[in-house]
């Protein structure tokens, strides 16, 4: 153990010198978590409408008042040109367009049946999928209106109705930055553990400095731990400076057992930087490392249930999350922070991630040769 | 002066289908100052390395100082000090954080690494340098350091690799000196070198040709077999032989 | 010119001899792309829901089935214990629980009107909003289907331009070529140009009779290559794997492309030239380029909900009118009058860069 202390102390001392890379550990999350959360909000509001109206009645005056009047629309504009409305959608001005045919008024009073068209720009699937979904709400609710304005005299009685309550538990202003701040930090964590891990060993294969270790007659897992400690703390370190911030800017306070946070912390980074690691021991230059470790986050980010749910992903895909580091801890911090689960609800994935963190560094070990 | 400290048998490693180090067999006894002298390419680098340890042979027998080249790589390497021909030390380290590092790892108590970098400070004349980072040290600074530091630990053998690369003819002579301080305290050293009269030094030499050893003798008997006036002269007449380039 | 293709040779055997990194780098968008294609999705599908239903009669055993029966959702129990409800959120095992009142149909026939509550595991604000939205359709659904019909009938008939069915890959696709273009052009010229300052081969080169500038574009050629055959494999799969032709001029989406891989070999130019390890050198390219591309290009996420002062930044990022031109050219078939605006802003960002590369690099040499 006394060869890790050594290890520790050089290892320190070449982190902390190197100024510029202590301050982008310590800068760049910081920064990202004030940032980030403001710019990940999948809300469809400010759907831009473009109206074409041909019937020019008080019934399409009703509708678009209504339209520019709800929290999901902006008018943009109002012609009789389907052509311009067009144009406005191209020009990206416009994501829907909305089209009152001629004699709307007079053939729905007449015919007791009339059509609307709509067109959405559906790039984006599901931005056009919802803001079609408000707006035919939006119709539905505008038909009731001329029910009841014309009809109520004919009514029996009142429809029946029920009345939802809804609550909404954990995060009941529905924001979502207090849903995406706790994986946003997750992220973090790993992004800073794992590339700074993944291209500690290869430097030093590098710059040749490995072969002046590989003579000595150090213990393979010695020189791994020397390696892991310095990061597993500055993960700490940043974990704590992203929880201090979640508090501080974003009012998230964690609701269950910070000790417990801490805890998986501990092991999933043990995991992560075991995991770096082992690229490291498998790469000859800091380039192809850090293009690996890229790899891999890509992949682990995009399918961690960070920015789409889990439960959204066809089956094969959720097994295949099953092998995902970076899910099981987006999933446990929101879990703990915002629901405020207790061990026994991680227990499951404490476990896992422990098993990882086993396996991950007893391969890096035996996968470091100090022979070629 | 007869205990010997590196046997090798038929030593042979094979990258692909190049034969870099082919079956070379010698023997180097203690306290000797050995010179491995070829021609760039000629697999000294290779085979040094795996008499360190750092590369595993393909065929062929070695000991070095007395463990089993195979199986106990871990035990020669607390008996050797190796000094490699790219500068190896930390650059971000200061002077002093090298030396108390590597006497760290190789399990040098507390006491000795003081006493150890004092000492080492004070021969090699970097008081003034202690606390500077590697970096930006002189080369030749530079190799003496990594000369001390390989022989910190009192290892029984040495191997130097051209150690005074691009290094002023002073520093090359002050290092040497250095070197027979090592061999008078009984550490064999092992050597390449590309420069001759650095090869005078040496006890004993030998002269690799595309992978194998072709003479292996004192300096002065090797000029007496080649007929000539000085080491430049035998090592261009081996050296010729060279079939690969 | 002799001089300059001996170094763009050396510079592509070294690129070509790595190939853990070249692997990566043609694995990469083939990986987003599948993944984007095939994995991502915001749908809610067989969605686990805890159902306290404490009238059990009729109008809820009704209710129930139809929920049973449609795809968004499955019942994971029925319970009537409020702490089983929440370990099961606890445990992320169920997102929500569906409660009846005590004489649910009755109330209902009597005052034609009847509460139901719904608690979501909002954690997750929009899973949470969507389930709700379609546990609201659902009932009201059967709630109105006892009613009788409406007198008057307006029918909405919809119709999705350029993207009929929906699918992500419209979307994402312009995304994924952004961020590719910007992985391998910013993050490896930077990191490949700071490697040769790191190793000492940089002085090498610039002692040599060689203009220094022309040292740095013989690097950056290969990837700039490299990056056009990216280009072709995401089209490639776009086109035969996930069915989105190309509507534009393939030569303009070309041009376009190279546009802005000129652009992105002029950022990693930059910050090669200031910064001195590779470390930082990656750093800077991974956390302030690649994160900010992925947020303010706007395909992830809609620019117009970001805080003003975010949408003023995120003109400053080139992704951002790349996509919007790969958009423009590829989905909606527009010519270049179209994306004329956006075409001279990249023009700009990639004038201003160079410039102050230049500008750099001579104070360094000085």
């Amino acid at each position: 153990m006394r060869t890790v202390r050594f290890l520790l102390y050089k290892e320190f001392k070449q982190i902390f010198r190197n100024r510029s890379i202590v301050a982008l550990i310590m800068v760049m999350p910081v920064m990202q978590l004030l940032i980030l959360p403001w710019t990940a909000n999948y809300e469809v509001k400010n759907i831009n409408v473009a109206v074409v109206d041909q019937d020019y009645s008080t019934y399409s005056q009703h509708l678009q008042s209504k339209i520019s009047g709800s929290n999901y629309f902006n008018l943009v504009s109002s012609s009789n040109s389907y052509d311009a409305a067009y144009e406005q959608i191209e020009s990206g001005a416009a994501d829907l367009i909305l089209e009152i045919p001629p004699h709307f008024k007079k053939d729905l009073n007449k015919n007791r049946f009339q059509k609307l068209f709509i067109a959405v720009n559906a790039i984006n699937g599901t931005k056009a999928n919802l803001g079609a979904a408000y707006l035919q709400q939006l119709i539905k609710d505008y038909d009731q209106d001329l029910q009841i304005e014309l009809n109520t005299t004919n009514r029996p009685q009142a429809p029946k109705k029920a009345e939802i309550t809804f609550s909404n538990w954990y995060n009941s202003d529905l924001n979502y930055k207090v849903f995406m701040v706790p994986g946003i930090l997750a992220i973090l964590v790993t992004m800073v553990g794992g590339f700074l891990s993944a291209l500690n060993i290869v430097k030093e294969k590098e710059v040749g400095t490995i072969e002046q270790i590989n003579v000595t007659p150090i213990k393979k897992h010695h020189f791994i731990l020397g390696k892991l400690i310095p990061f597993w703390i500055l993960g700490n370190v940043v974990f704590t400076l992203g929880l201090l911030i979640s508090w501080l800017v974003y009012g998230i306070v964690p609701m269950g057992n910070i000790f417990l946070l801490y805890l998986f912390i501990a092991i999933y980074l043990l995991a992560v930087l075991g995991f770096g690691l082992l690229i490291s021991t498998y790469s000859e230059t800091q380039q192809q490392a850090m293009f690996i470790m890229f790899f891999f986050m890509m992949a682990f980010i995009l399918m961690g249930g960070l920015f789409t749910p889990i439960e959204s992903m066809p089956k094969w895909a959720q097994m295949l999350t099953k092998l995902n580091l970076v899910s099981y801890l987006i999933d446990v911090v929101r879990m703990v922070i915002l629901k405020g689960s207790g061990f026994l609800d991680v227990l499951p994935k404490l476990l896992t991630i422990s098993f990882f963190a086993v396996g991950l560094n007893t391969w890096a070990i035996l996968n470091y040769k100090k022979t070629s | 002066m007869d205990e010997i400290v590196i046997q090798t048998e038929g030593l042979t490693k094979i990258f692909g289908d190049f034969t870099a180090v082919d079956a070379i067999t010698f023997e180097v006894r203690k306290g000797e100052i050995f010179g491995f002298l070829g021609a760039n390419g000629a697999g000294k680098t290779t085979a040094m390395r795996m008499l360190c340890g750092l590369s595993i042979p393909t065929s062929g027998k070695a000991t070095i100082a007395g463990f089993d080249i195979y199986k106990e790589t871990e035990s020669i390497k607390k008996n050797i000090g190796y000094m490699s021909q790219k500068f190896s030390l930390y650059e971000d380290l200061t002077v002093l954080e090298n030396i108390r590092f590597f006497g760290g790892i190789y399990g040098l108590s507390n006491a000795e690494i003081t006493n150890k970098s004092e000492a080492l400070i004070q021969q090699l004349g970097l008081t003034t340098v202690a606390d500077t980072l590697v970096v930006d040290l002189p080369l030749g600074w530079k190799q003496k350091l990594s000369f001390s530091i390989a022989i910190m630990h009192q290892p029984k053998i040495v191997f130097l690799d051209e150690p005074t690369g691009g290094v002023d003819p002073l520093t090359r002579r002050q290092f040497w000196e250095l070197i027979y301080e090592a061999a008078h305290q009984g550490i064999t050293v092992f050597v390449t070198t590309h420069y001759m009269d650095e090869a005078e030094y040496c006890d004993r030499l030998s002269i690799m040709v595309d992978g194998k050893i072709k003479s292996l003798d004192t300096p002065h008997d090797l000029k007496k077999q080649y007929e000539a006036d000085s080491m430049d002269e035998v090592f261009y007449k081996i050296a010729r032989m060279a079939q690969r380039t | 010119m002799k001089r300059l293709l001996v170094f763009i040779k050396k510079e592509f055997t070294h690129v070509l001899r790595d190939k853990k990194t070249l692997l990566i780098l043609f694995g990469m968008p083939i990986m987003q792309i599948l993944i984007f294609g095939f994995v991502l999705s915001n749908e809610v599908k067989n969605t686990n829901l805890v159902i306290i239903d404490n009238a059990q009669d009729q109008a809820t055993k009704q209710i129930i089935a139809k929920i049973e029966a449609s795809e968004y959702f499955e019942i994971r129990e029925e319970s009537f214990d409020a702490k089983d409800m929440e370990a099961s959120f606890k445990q992320g095992k169920s997102k929500a629980a569906l409660i009846f009142p005590l004489d649910f149909e009755k109330e209902l026939n009597k005052n034609h009107t009847a509460t139901i509550q719904i608690i979501a595991d909002a954690s997750d604000p929009n899973y949470a909003t969507t389930i709700e939205n379609y546990l609201t359709a659902i009932v009201q659904d059967y709630i109105s289907s006892t009613n009788g019909r409406n007198p008057y009938t307006i029918v909405p008939e919809v119709r999705m331009l350029y993207n009929p069915q929906l699918k992500g890959a419209p979307n994402f696709v312009p995304g994924v070529m952004a961020l590719i273009l910007m992985l391998v052009c910013v993050l490896m010229t930077a990191v490949s140009i700071v490697r040769e300052k790191e190793t000492g081969t940089m002085e090498v080169l610039l002692v040599s009779p060689f203009k220094p500038m022309m040292v740095i574009v013989s690097k950056v050629i290969p990837y700039f290559i490299l990056s056009l055959l990216n280009i072709v494999s995401i089209l490639l799969l776009s086109v035969y794997v996930l069915d989105v032709p190309i509507k534009g001029n393939v030569f303009l989406l070309f041009a376009e492309s190279a546009l802005f891989i000129t652009t992105c070999l002029s950022l990693g130019i930059f910050i090669s030239i200031r910064t001195q390890s590779q470390q930082v050198a990656m750093l800077i390219s991974l956390m302030g380029m690649l994160l900010p591309t992925i947020l303010f290009s706007g395909f992830m996420f809609p620019i117009e909900n970001m805080p003003k002062i975010l949408q003023i930044v995120s003109n400053i990022i080139p992704a951002k009118w790349y996509y919007i031109i790969v958009k423009d050219i590829m989905i909606k078939g527009l010519g270049f009058s179209a994306v004329c605006k956006e075409t001279f802003i990249l023009v700009g960002i990639t004038v201003f860069l160079l410039f102050i590369s230049v500008k750099n690099f001579k104070i360094r040499l000085a």
